[in-house]
């Protein structure tokens, strides 16, 4: 029997909106990773002394560094809604018995995130 | 209201074609007919060659499923007009491989699904005498929605992750290893663990979504993964974390 076999088009992940989502959303992780080395690059710089540091933000407003920040913030806000998106699909809470509606899990994820956001930026600007 | 329409059939002969060829036949369009009555037109009428397969022809058998403009369907509950005026497109699932016309091959799901061993498993079985495993309303509610499917095929055909990656077990097998594991006469979740948490399971999957889209029995099998993928993750983390006693 000789089958046909489809073969998967380039541009597969174009066909719908919900494909070219998942491939961004997969892109996202590079950007993820980046924040990552940028973190750990400043605090570095942070430990190295204040000369290291004063550096670092100097090379910190390059247009070009903050190009590719606001960019991979983009993507981070894309993973994160995306991935709070998914939790009230993966978490199945029962409180007396009785299953919590999942938007109010959603609701909380985005509370909590809020939440951290406000003491992050209280540490921060204090 | 015109009274016929196209439809556009993804013709494949093996015997005479190296990929398949979009045939047009023009059928009667009726308010009350599906795209597989406009199909079993074309057999009757038109075109005796023409192969597909369909058996129930009320969304129980999941036999009919195709792809109808771009889009997996069972065709038994996809109506004509709600495609007027036309033409429509209509070709074999994606992902699988073709047979002829209109038939895919899904052996791959035949032999993934017994995989995941979808019965219900029992460390040691009561004696028949005493009567049925007793399940409460609760209890059924716990995995009644994944007990709907019907195999049809729709979520894998919907799933670039299975095009891409075939050997991902897929949407429907997982759903179906869930409808087992949440059942509260199953004791087998242990034995359809490693299956299951495996790179070919849930951790293939990426939450694209688009199963449960497809899927016509309300199934949700995106939402079966991501919740085996919590059940996992928390199992793992325990495993790492506590002494084998106290699990
Ligand atoms: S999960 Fe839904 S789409 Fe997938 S095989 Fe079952 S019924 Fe069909
Ligand atoms: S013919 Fe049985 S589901 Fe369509």
């Amino acid at each position: 029997m000789t089958a046909y076999h489809r073969p998967i088009p380039i541009l597969w992940w174009t066909e719908r909106w919900s494909y070219l989502l998942f491939v961004l959303r997969e892109l996202s992780s590079v950007f993820v990773a980046w924040f990552v080395v940028y973190l750990l690059l400043l605090i570095n710089a942070i430990s190295d002394g204040p000369a290291a540091y004063d550096e670092f933000v100097e090379r910190s407003g390059h247009w070009w560094v903050v190009a590719i920040n606001v960019i991979a913030l983009l993507f981070v806000l894309l993973h994160t809604v995306t991935w709070f998106g998914l939790a009230p699909k993966a978490m199945v809470v029962k409180l007396q018995g009785r299953r919590v509606p999942p938007r109010a899990i959603l609701a909380a994820h985005y509370a909590a995130w809020l939440l951290l956001s406000a003491i992050t930026a209280w540490v921060i600007l204090r | 209201m015109a009274d016929r329409i196209t439809l556009e059939v993804a013709r494949f002969r093996p015997e005479l074609d190296t990929e398949p060829v979009l045939q047009s036949y023009e059928v009667p369009l009726r308010e009350h007919w599906a795209v597989l009555d406009g199909l079993s037109y074309i057999k009757d009428h038109l075109d005796g060659t023409l192969s597909f397969r369909w058996s129930c022809r009320m969304g129980i058998c999941g036999s009919c499923g195709m792809t109808v403009n771009g889009d997996p369907q069972l065709t038994c509950a996809t109506f004509l007009t709600d495609y007027a005026p036309g033409p429509i497109r209509i070709e074999p699932l994606r992902n699988f491989p073709v047979v002829r016309d209109l038939i895919v091959d899904i052996d791959d799901f035949m032999a993934k699904l017994p995989t995941v061993k979808p019965w219900l498993i029992r460390d040691v079985h009561s004696p028949i005498e005493e009567g049925e495993y007793l399940q409460t309303p609760d209890e059924l509610d716990e995995y009644k929605q994944y007990s709907m499917c019907i195999n049809c095929m729709l979520c894998y055909s919907a799933c670039p992750v299975y095009a891409l990656e075939p050997t991902f077990i897929g949407p429907a097998a997982i759903a179906l290893a869930q409808r087992y594991n949440l059942d509260s006469r199953d004791e087998g979740a242990s034995e359809r663990a490693e299956v299951l948490a495996s790179p070919e399971g849930i951790w293939s999957c990426t939450f694209v979504g688009e199963c449960s889209a497809a899927c016509p029995k309300g199934v949700d099998p995106a939402g079966a993964i991501q919740r085996y993928k919590l059940t996992a993750a928390t199992k793992s983390i325990k495993d790492l974390l506590m002494p084998r006693s106290a699990r």
